[in-house]
């Protein structure tokens, strides 16, 4: 049950984490992270074993409805489990932080609930082998995101930002979900280690491209790719420790992990080459490029994470076994070194006040501990040697330059990007640490607690170790992972030193431009500036249009259909109904009327000639009283008819609804003004047609179905069980009560609902006259 | 129109003391009998609703709410619970929500009698049709009597 448990226990101390927050108080952040430590345990085990597991992976299935079939599968192998060791490393840090970081504020046990089950789906998502608990954990990984950002609730702009990153990632979710039907239908299996193994089959078929843009979408949008990226740095309203664990560490690389995993299924085709390269070049330079325009910390990191999305979606487009190396490798660097400076952007905040770069400067003093492995993790992201994202960008530098497709344009903007990277790693690792003492918010009096320090200095410290370590850690995980991208094993290729070469050489070009670049940071922002037009026609733009068009289009169509006009429901219920019954009549089925009228009584044609009279009346007296009571005559009529053709219940049953219906008339008329003949001539006309068509479809649709059979009658059946398997002799009310009760139950539900309808209106009324 | 739209009629306000127990008896001697002669719940429930219908229109409503005791709204939800219970014995024994199930009692004066959970589906919709007709009914009438009022006698 391991790894079962192991995904599900997050949710059960979500459950539990109010009390044990509020028995605990400040200390109950470090007893609550002791779950994602365990599980970072537990999923580290399942390491060495990888080598001798049948293709490097382990797959767990639980039965979850039997007796449908249902099986709960997890899929344990290097991707996976590189996923599930950042969710859960990262995890124990982030909730160990947060009940520092949020100490006092209110919702803080609310916070512990939305956290951990956040990890869970989390986990669940990276784990699972079914397609639909797959998706069923993507989408709650959306849920508790949004929950998450609009965590300080009674800010407006948390709330817009909340919604906004819900709409995005839920639309794509949509498409996501067709796209992997449709797999499951090609492939003929929900379950992903089956569908791994047969990718020509989807490859050849006819609906591959339709899979592949649907899926696509789903990907783009949860990991914030050109053009849905403008949530992201929107998703900064969230609790800094939400941003660096949601938005820059685990949620956002959903997308990733979800086209690396079907990377085998999807990938290797040109239409994935270029959709993935192209959209991740384009997503890599736009990141960094407004994360250089950005001043406030979190927005320049956010920047820099869609940087990173893209960068990683585009070496999975490359798709070679460099490629897939070097994104494992990026992907490790940059959660270490990213979550790390969201972390040191939290200490900023909370420390010294500072939400914008520019309020910073000299505070290597104060927080001497925080400036060092703030260095250290902005190293990794510049990517300076021995850091692990050299490595990483040494490898990502060799795989774009050997790409099968687009390697030209693709180095270029890697290269640029990599420059202005270096210069982003320099504002946050040197600007607010050294220079002049500037004057901050909040005075920071003394270095952050051991709970706000821990993540930095641990993840900032690995960024380094895995660096100098880069081969043992690529024999141990990344290899692994790389492979289950790539499809087919992957021989260790990670180490800190290749020799010198063309990568290095870019390297160091892009290092020492970035520097440059920083040196003018002031410069570029201004010379820049006139980037924020695009903000008016740019992809948010667009979004904000399509919001306000849809509530203008919601608001337009419930003018039109809910006008509030009962004339108009009437008209447009009985003139499509006519249609639309004539319409099916005449082209579906061969009328057959047989109108045989030798038949009749002289007492019936007596009652039928009373009841057209009452009728005429009915509509053409200039008397409400008159009306209600020539209409009450057409309904006894009716009855009459009934009993005259032995349906006594039915008979009965006229009567009195007619009785009470004369009351209730009588009752309302009262309330009404003096009658006026305040309608034209011509709608009076189209009324009376409408009438008159209406009243001919159904008399045209009566004898038809008298006259037309297409199956056994049921009134036989009714006829023969009625009195042996229903006790009775009275048919109807057998069938009212006995054969068709879950019938007359929803029929009464209905009675009662329009009967509480009608009295609140009433009630209102009475009240609006008091 | 008086203010509370009661007709004034001394003998038909005789008429209706007498006729509504009278009514309201055959109204349940339709309940029971429906299942094999014409009748049933729904033909019960509008005799009675007709009944305290017509001792409204002869006395007025306050009284007519008096006699009926329970509040229309009440006697609709009562009658949706009482129709829903009835088809939850069949689960016990393993049908389908709704099969009828039958009890036959030999009883020492009346001789044989079949009790059965559609009978009891029937007391149902018989509250239910009740509670619905004279909540619209009553409160119709209320209103009325309200406005009138408060126009000085319309």
């Amino acid at each position: 049950m391991g790894v079962l448990l192991a995904v599900l226990s997050g949710f059960v101390i979500a459950a539990v984490a109010p009390w044990v927050h509020r028995g605990l108080g400040r200390h109950g952040g470090w007893v609550l992270a002791a779950l994602p430590a365990a599980l970072f345990i537990y999923f580290a085990s399942f390491l060495p074993g990888l080598g001798e597991a049948e293709g490097g992976r382990f797959i767990l299935e639980y039965d979850w409805i039997p007796s449908l079939g249902i099986q709960l599968s997890f899929l344990v192998d290097g991707l996976s489990l590189l996923f599930a060791l950042l969710i859960s490393g990262i995890g124990f840090f982030v909730v160990a932080y947060a009940g520092r970081y949020l100490e006092g504020h209110r919702d803080l046990g609310r916070f512990y609930v939305l956290i951990l089950a956040f990890m869970a789906s989390m986990l669940g998502l990276v784990l699972s082998s079914n397609l639909i608990s797959l998706f069923v954990f993507w989408e709650l990984t959306s849920i508790t995101s949004y929950l998450l950002i609009g965590y300080n609730h009674e800010d407006a702009k948390a709330r817009k930002s909340a919604l906004q990153g819900l709409f995005v990632t839920v639309a794509g979710g949509l498409a996501l979900l067709t796209g992997l039907i449709m797999m499951a239908l090609v492939g003929g299996s929900y379950e992903l280690h089956e569908l791994l193994t047969s990718g020509d089959i989807f490859r050849e078929h006819d609906w591959y491209m339709g899979i592949l843009l649907l899926v696509l979408l789903g990907c783009f949008t949860k990991s914030a790719q050109y053009p849905f990226h403008f949530w992201l740095p929107n998703a900064m309203a969230a609790p800094t420790p939400v941003s660096a664990y949601l938005h820059s560490a685990t949620m956002v690389k959903a997308g990733v992990y979800l086209m690396a995993r079907l990377n085998p299924s999807l990938g290797g085709t040109e239409a994935w080459m270029l959709l993935l390269g192209l959209f991740g070049a384009v997503t890599m330079f736009v990141g960094v490029f407004l994360s250089l325009r950005s001043t406030g910390i979190k927005q320049l990191l956010a920047y820099s994470t869609v940087m990173a999305l893209g960068t990683l979606t585009m070496l999975i487009g490359v798709g070679s076994e460099t490629a897939m190396l070097a994104a494992m490798a990026f992907l490790l660097a940059h959660s270490l070194y990213k979550g790390a400076l969201f972390l040191v952007a939290g200490i900023l905040d909370h420390e010294a006040g500072c939400k914008d770069i520019l309020q910073t400067g000299g505070l290597r003093r104060a927080l001497p501990v925080t400036t060092a492995f703030a260095g250290l993790a902005a190293l990794s992201l510049a990517g300076v040697l021995p850091a692990l994202g050299f490595v990483a960008k040494e490898l990502l530098f060799e795989a774009v330059l050997e790409a099968p497709a687009l390697a030209g344009l693709l180095s270029i903007l890697a290269v640029v990007s990599a420059m202005m990277v270096v210069a982003v790693a320099a504002i946050i690792g040197i600007r607010p640490w050294y220079g002049p003492r500037a004057d901050t918010p909040k005075r920071p009096a003394h270095e952050a607690p051991p709970a706000l320090l821990a993540g930095p200095v641990v993840l900032a410290s690995l960024g380094l170790l895995f660096g100098l370590g880069a081969g043992w850690v690529d024999q141990g995980l990344i290899s692994w992972a790389a492979a289950a991208v790539y499809g087919a094993p992957v021989s260790p290729y990670l180490s800190l030193w290749h020799g010198f070469n063309l990568p290095l050489l870019l390297s160091g070009v892009s290092l020492a431009l970035g520097l440059l670049l920083y040196l003018n940071w002031e410069r570029f922002r201004r010379f820049t500036g006139f980037m924020e037009v695009a903000n008016r026609y740019g992809p948010e733009a667009a979004y904000e249009k399509s919001m306000s068009g849809m509530v203008w289009l919601s608001g337009w169509q419930t003018r039109v259909l809910q006008n509030g006009y009962l004339r108009y429901y009437l008209l447009t219920i009985l003139v499509s109904t006519v249609g639309l019954v004539m319409v099916t009549l005449f082209t579906r089925t061969d009328v057959n009327i047989d109108l045989d009228l030798s038949g009749i009584l002289v007492h019936e044609a007596f009652i039928v000639a009373v009841l057209l009279m009452a009728a005429l009346v009915s509509v053409t007296t200039r008397s409400r009283l008159g009306a209600v009571a020539s209409l009450g005559a057409v309904g006894f009529c009716v009855a009459l008819i009934y009993v005259l053709f032995s349906a006594a219940d039915v008979g009965i049953t006229q009567v009195l609804v007619e009785t009470l219906t004369v009351i209730m008339l009588v009752l309302v008329l009262f309330r009404l003004p003096g009658f006026l003949g305040l309608t034209p001539m011509a709608l009076r006309i189209r009324d009376a047609l409408i009438a008159l068509a209406v009243g001919t479809m159904m008399a045209v649709l009566k004898l038809a179905a008298s006259t037309t059979q297409y199956a056994d009658s049921i009134s036989d059946y009714f006829i023969q069980e009625s009195q042996p398997s229903g006790y009775g002799r009275n048919i109807v009310n057998v069938i009212l009560v006995d054969f068709r009760a879950l019938d007359t139950l929803g029929e009464i539900v209905v009675l009662a609902l329009a009967a509480v309808g009608v009295y609140a209106m009433i009630k209102f009324r009475a009240e609006d006259r008091k | 129109m008086n203010s509370q739209f009661a007709l004034q009629s001394l003998i038909l306000r005789t008429a209706a003391h007498f006729l509504l127990p009278l009514l309201l008896i055959f109204s349940v001697f339709l309940l029971l009998r429906g299942h094999n002669e014409p009748g049933g719940g729904f033909i019960a429930g509008l005799v009675a609703a007709s009944a305290v219908a017509l001792y409204m229109f002869a006395v007025d409503v306050r009284s007519a709410k008096r006699v009926l005791r329970f509040e229309p709204r009440d006697l609709m939800g009562w009658g949706l619970l009482v129709g829903v219970i009835s088809g939850v014995p069949a689960v016990f024994v393993g049908q389908p929500f709704f099969t009828s199930q039958w009890l036959e009692l030999k009883l020492p004066l009346l001789g044989e009698l079949k009790v059965g959970t559609p009978l009891l589906f029937d007391v149902g919709v018989y509250l239910v049709v009740i509670g619905a007709v004279l909540l619209i009914l009553l409160s119709l009438a209320e209103a009325e009597g309200k406005t009138d009022h408060h126009h000085g006698g319309g």
